[in-house]
Order: structure tokens, then C-alpha cells, then sequence
């Protein structure tokens, strides 16, 4: 992304809404800048701020007026006065950053927007996480943080080690060079993006140990990390197994997903098997 | 998509925060699933959400390319939950959100006698969505739990910033855009509904809650935790 100087005014609406705290107005130029290193092209400042077309020189004078006046117009705070934001073309591998930042920006692996995955979602007919499994979603930079590449590479090295299986249908394996050791590709790795997730499943029994070794590896990244935890329920619907385990570690279960089972596969040559992990 | 999951706060606080969505299978139950999502929308509109959502092209309250400037005087607020039916044209995931628990048992209810065969999930506080569940005559098939957000939690803001900006999962609310609005509500400059409207703009799939973010943003007038 990139703000024209030509158009910008300084008005500072962007400073606010950009995720990252990544716009900022430069004293020495006056207008309104992109910390290049920080943004991680998720496009809100573009897709979010409604964009009115007046002219940069008219506005600018205004302003100046205003101030001098010590008057504050009160504009609305959602709006890009001149339509300053002008996305650039991405070269590999800054791209990646959109792809995992912009929301409305399907991944090519999996074809899913947003995070790129389904996970207990259609589980109804993947059968992603059946049961005496369970599923975990490691979440990283959510909310609001931020990871950078080399910070996800970490937690998938230690979890390899444990020997836990990658979800294939995840952007981030099929970024990695060499899924059983959970190795992403070298020159992603200085960047930065909104939040990705590493999705994996284990029998029940394991459920403590991975959140352990989660736990261990979040005190060496300098972000944060939401744990999702997916489990099938019983024929009655009720789920008595992975919650207590969570509950004993200390965790209070408020929110949850729930798939209420009503997907079928109706695609004529729809392949029933379940979904496929990468074993390391 | 886990973006309505890891919304901030406890149970309680969800008593006015229903998203109900469904989604097709890649593979297994895509092909003819588009008019299906735009009937699944078609039926949530008939409950009265106070969203809806396609996490292709937005909710029911978007970003203007063409701005008129007298709008700052006079700005439409208003959803077009109609807008996000007929936009409805790719796969996508589609979303309704209630501020109440009978308008989503209403639409579980629906959706089950419906039989459109599309997944259906309920993100809420876990005893909300056993209440749906329960009044549609269905057991739940899968629950995803959400655990919080850990690690260095430093970075993160204060509990009313917080909840406000994670009801856009996809971080699209800045924590400093949702800091700004709780000022001016406090200071007047604008009332709850005005200042929820711009955050509803940003998130684009449609899944923030308006109402809930009305709440918040009155209770932290008075307020600030």
C-alpha cells in the first residue's frame, strides 16, 4: 500500500484505523507515511476508510485556516478526505503478507478467505476431527499484534519434534519446504503478517501435552497466541471429554464454535474421505 | 475462518451476541451452494439481525469509494441487508448476527427444516448455542473452543478496546480506532450508534455486532476498564 503524497492532507483519519499503528504523519513532509516494515498490507486502511474525491490543495488550505483560527472541523473519522490510498503491485515474497492479512483475499492453496481454513466448520462432512481426537488452532498475532514468519517458525519446529501431524488443506503447511519438521520456506520468514494458524490434530490422550508445549514456546515469541480447540460431540450433542481436561488446566471455557451437523455432501463425485494430515 | 471465535469476554457479555453461519465444503457440497447461502441470508433476514455478512464483499454497512462531502453533516447509518443478499455471487461464508437468543433458535430452527446441506455454526457463549441447538431438536456435532489469547498479553489493550475491536476477528477494528471511538462517546462527540456504525464499516465479512457494540460503548462512558 502506498499514500500519495500528491493527495494526502494530514488530516490523520489513518493513523487510527491502520491494525498494525503502522500510519503515521511525518513531521518533516507533512503528510500521512507507512512504517513499510510494520504494515502488513491487510488493506484496511484502503477497503475500510469511505473515500471522498475533494481537492488535496482546497483541503489543505482549509485546514490551515482552521488551525491558524484554532477552529477543529469535526470530519467524520472513517473517511480518506482526497482517496490518498493507492495499492501497489506485491512482489514475492511481500505478498504474502496480504494473503494472510487481508480477509477478502481467498488463499490459492486452500481457496478459503481469511485465515484459509475450515477446520471444525464442515466437520460435519470433513470429518476433520473425529472422535477421541482433537484439533487444535494456534493462532498467532490475534488480536491486533501481529506476527512476523520467523516467530510461527518456532512454534511449528517444536511441535514437529513432538511428532504432530500438519493439516494439509492450511496455508501455512503448504508454505512449508519440509513438513516433517515443520520447516517454513527461508524467505518468508522476515515477514510480517496479521495472524496465521497451524492446525493440527492428536488423539485425546496428547491434549495436555501440546498445550504445555504451547505454552513453553509463547514465552519465546514476542506476540500473542489464541488456542481454538475442536472436539466432536457425542450422539447427545454433549462434549465430556476434551472440556474437562481444558477445565483442569486451568482454562474457563466461555465461547465456543458450535457445528450443529446439518451439512451433507451433495456434489456428485464428492470423495467422502476425511481430510488429510501431513504425519511428520 | 475463525474470526467470529476469540471474541473478548465472558459469558455473559455474549447474551446479546448470536452469529450464526454456514459454509460449504470445498469439494464436497460447493457445487450449487451459492444460491444456498443467499437463501440461508434470505431466511436470517426474516428474524431481524443486526448484521449480515458474505466474507467476500462485506456487511450490511460498507465503505463508500464516492463520499459525498455533505455527508459528514448528514451520514446514512443505515444497514442494506437486501445488498448483501444479491452480492452474494462466489462461495463464501454467510453469516447472520442477532442481538437476542429467540431470533437465533428462530433461525436454527429454520435452517434444520430448511435441509439446505450446508454446515451450520453457532458462535455465541456455549450455553447459548446448546439453547439453539436444544430448541431446534438437534445435538450439537462439533465444538471449537476458544481459549483466550496468551502469550504476551502485554501487547494487547484495555478489556472495553478489547472487546470492541476483536468482534472483527481479522483485526480489521484497530484497538486504536475502537480507543478513539470510546473517546468521543465519552466526550460527546458522538452517540454509541454513530461510532458503531464506523466500526461496522470496517469489518468485511459482516460479523460485528452493532448492538453489542452500542453496550459496550455506553457502558464505557461512564466507565472505562
Amino acid at each position: 500500500m502506498r499514500i500519495n503524497p500528491d493527495k494526502c492532507v494530514a488530516c490523520g483519519n489513518c493513523t487510527y484505523v491502520c491494525p498494525m499503528g503502522a500510519i503515521y504523519i511525518d513531521p518533516a513532509i507533512k503528510r500521512a507515511t507507512i512504517n513499510d516494515d510494520e504494515c502488513v498490507e491487510c488493506y484496511a486502511c484502503f477497503n475500510g476508510l469511505s473515500q471522498e474525491h475533494m481537492n488535496p490543495t482546497l483541503v489543505r488550505g482549509m485546514r490551515k485556516l482552521f488551525q491558524m483560527m484554532r477552529l477543529r472541523f469535526d470530519p467524520e473519522p472513517d473517511v480518506c478526505p482526497t482517496a490518498a490510498f493507492e495499492p501497489n503491485e506485491l512482489p514475492w515474497p511481500r505478498v504474502v503478507r496480504r494473503a494472510f492479512s487481508d480477509p477478502r483475499v481467498p488463499h490459492e492453496s486452500t481457496g478459503i478467505e481469511g485465515r484459509g481454513t475450515e477446520e471444525v466448520k464442515t466437520n460435519d462432512i470433513s470429518g476433520r476431527v473425529t472422535t477421541g481426537e482433537v484439533g487444535f488452532t494456534i493462532e498467532f498475532g490475534r488480536p491486533g499484534v501481529g506476527v512476523w514468519m520467523r516467530e510461527i517458525q518456532e512454534m511449528a519446529w517444536a511441535l514437529a519434534r513432538a511428532g504432530v501431524g500438519f493439516e494439509k488443506r492450511n496455508p501455512l503447511t503448504t508454505l512449508m519446504t519440509d513438513v516433517p519438521t515443520g520447516t517454513l520456506r527461508p524467505d518468508i520468514l522476515n515477514e510480517k503478517v496479521m495472524s496465521a494458524i497451524l492446525e493440527i490434530k492428536v488423539p485425546v490422550s496428547r491434549t495436555e501435552e501440546i498445550i504445555r508445549l504451547v505454552w513453553d514456546v509463547e514465552k519465546r515469541i514476542d506476540t500473542v497466541v489464541a488456542l481454538g480447540v475442536g472436539a466432536r460431540c457425542d450422539d447427545d450433542g454433549d462434549e465430556t471429554i476434551v472440556a474437562p481436561i481444558l477445565e483442569k488446566l486451568g482454562y474457563k471455557l466461555e465461547r465456543a464454535k458450535t457445528n450443529i451437523g446439518l451439512g451433507r455432501i451433495t456434489n456428485a463425485i464428492a470423495a467422502a474421505a476425511p481430510m488429510e494430515m501431513v504425519q511428520s | 475462518m475463525t474470526n467470529t471465535l476469540h471474541r473478548f469476554g465472558d459469558a455473559d457479555s455474549f447474551r446479546d451476541d448470536y452469529v450464526v453461519f454456514a459454509i460449504s465444503c470445498r469439494g464436497k457440497n460447493d457445487d450449487g451452494a451459492i444460491p444456498k447461502l443467499r437463501k440461508f441470508l434470505e431466511m436470517a433476514l426474516v428474524f431481524k439481525p443486526v448484521n449480515l455478512g458474505d466474507s467476500r464483499h462485506g456487511g450490511a454497512l460498507r465503505a463508500s469509494k464516492s463520499l459525498n462531502p455533505l455527508s459528514h453533516w448528514k451520514r446514512n447509518h443505515k444497514p442494506d441487508f437486501n445488498g448483501v443478499i444479491e452480492g452474494v455471487n462466489t462461495l463464501t461464508t454467510a453469516a447472520a448476527v442477532f442481538d437476542n437468543l429467540a431470533a437465533a433458535e428462530a433461525l436454527t430452527k429454520a435452517v434444520r427444516e430448511a435441509d439446505l446441506g450446508l454446515s451450520v455454526n453457532i458462535s455465541t457463549s456455549i450455553t447459548g448455542a446448546e439453547a439453539c441447538c436444544a430448541a431446534a431438536g438437534i445435538p450439537r456435532h462439533s465444538a471449537g473452543y476458544s481459549l483466550g489469547f496468551e502469550g504476551k498479553t502485554e501487547h494487547l489493550p484495555n478489556t472495553d478496546v478489547l472487546a470492541l475491536s476483536t468482534m472483527c476477528g481479522h483485526g480489521m477494528v484497530s484497538t486504536s480506532f475502537a480507543k478513539k471511538m470510546i473517546d468521543w462517546v465519552k466526550e460527546g462527540r458522538r452517540t454509541p450508534e454513530e461510532a458503531s456504525a464506523y466500526m461496522t464499516r470496517f469489518c468485511s465479512c459482516g460479523v460485528f455486532n452493532p448492538s453489542r457494540a452500542c453496550r459496550l460503548l455506553e457502558d464505557a462512558r461512564t466507565r472505562t476498564k
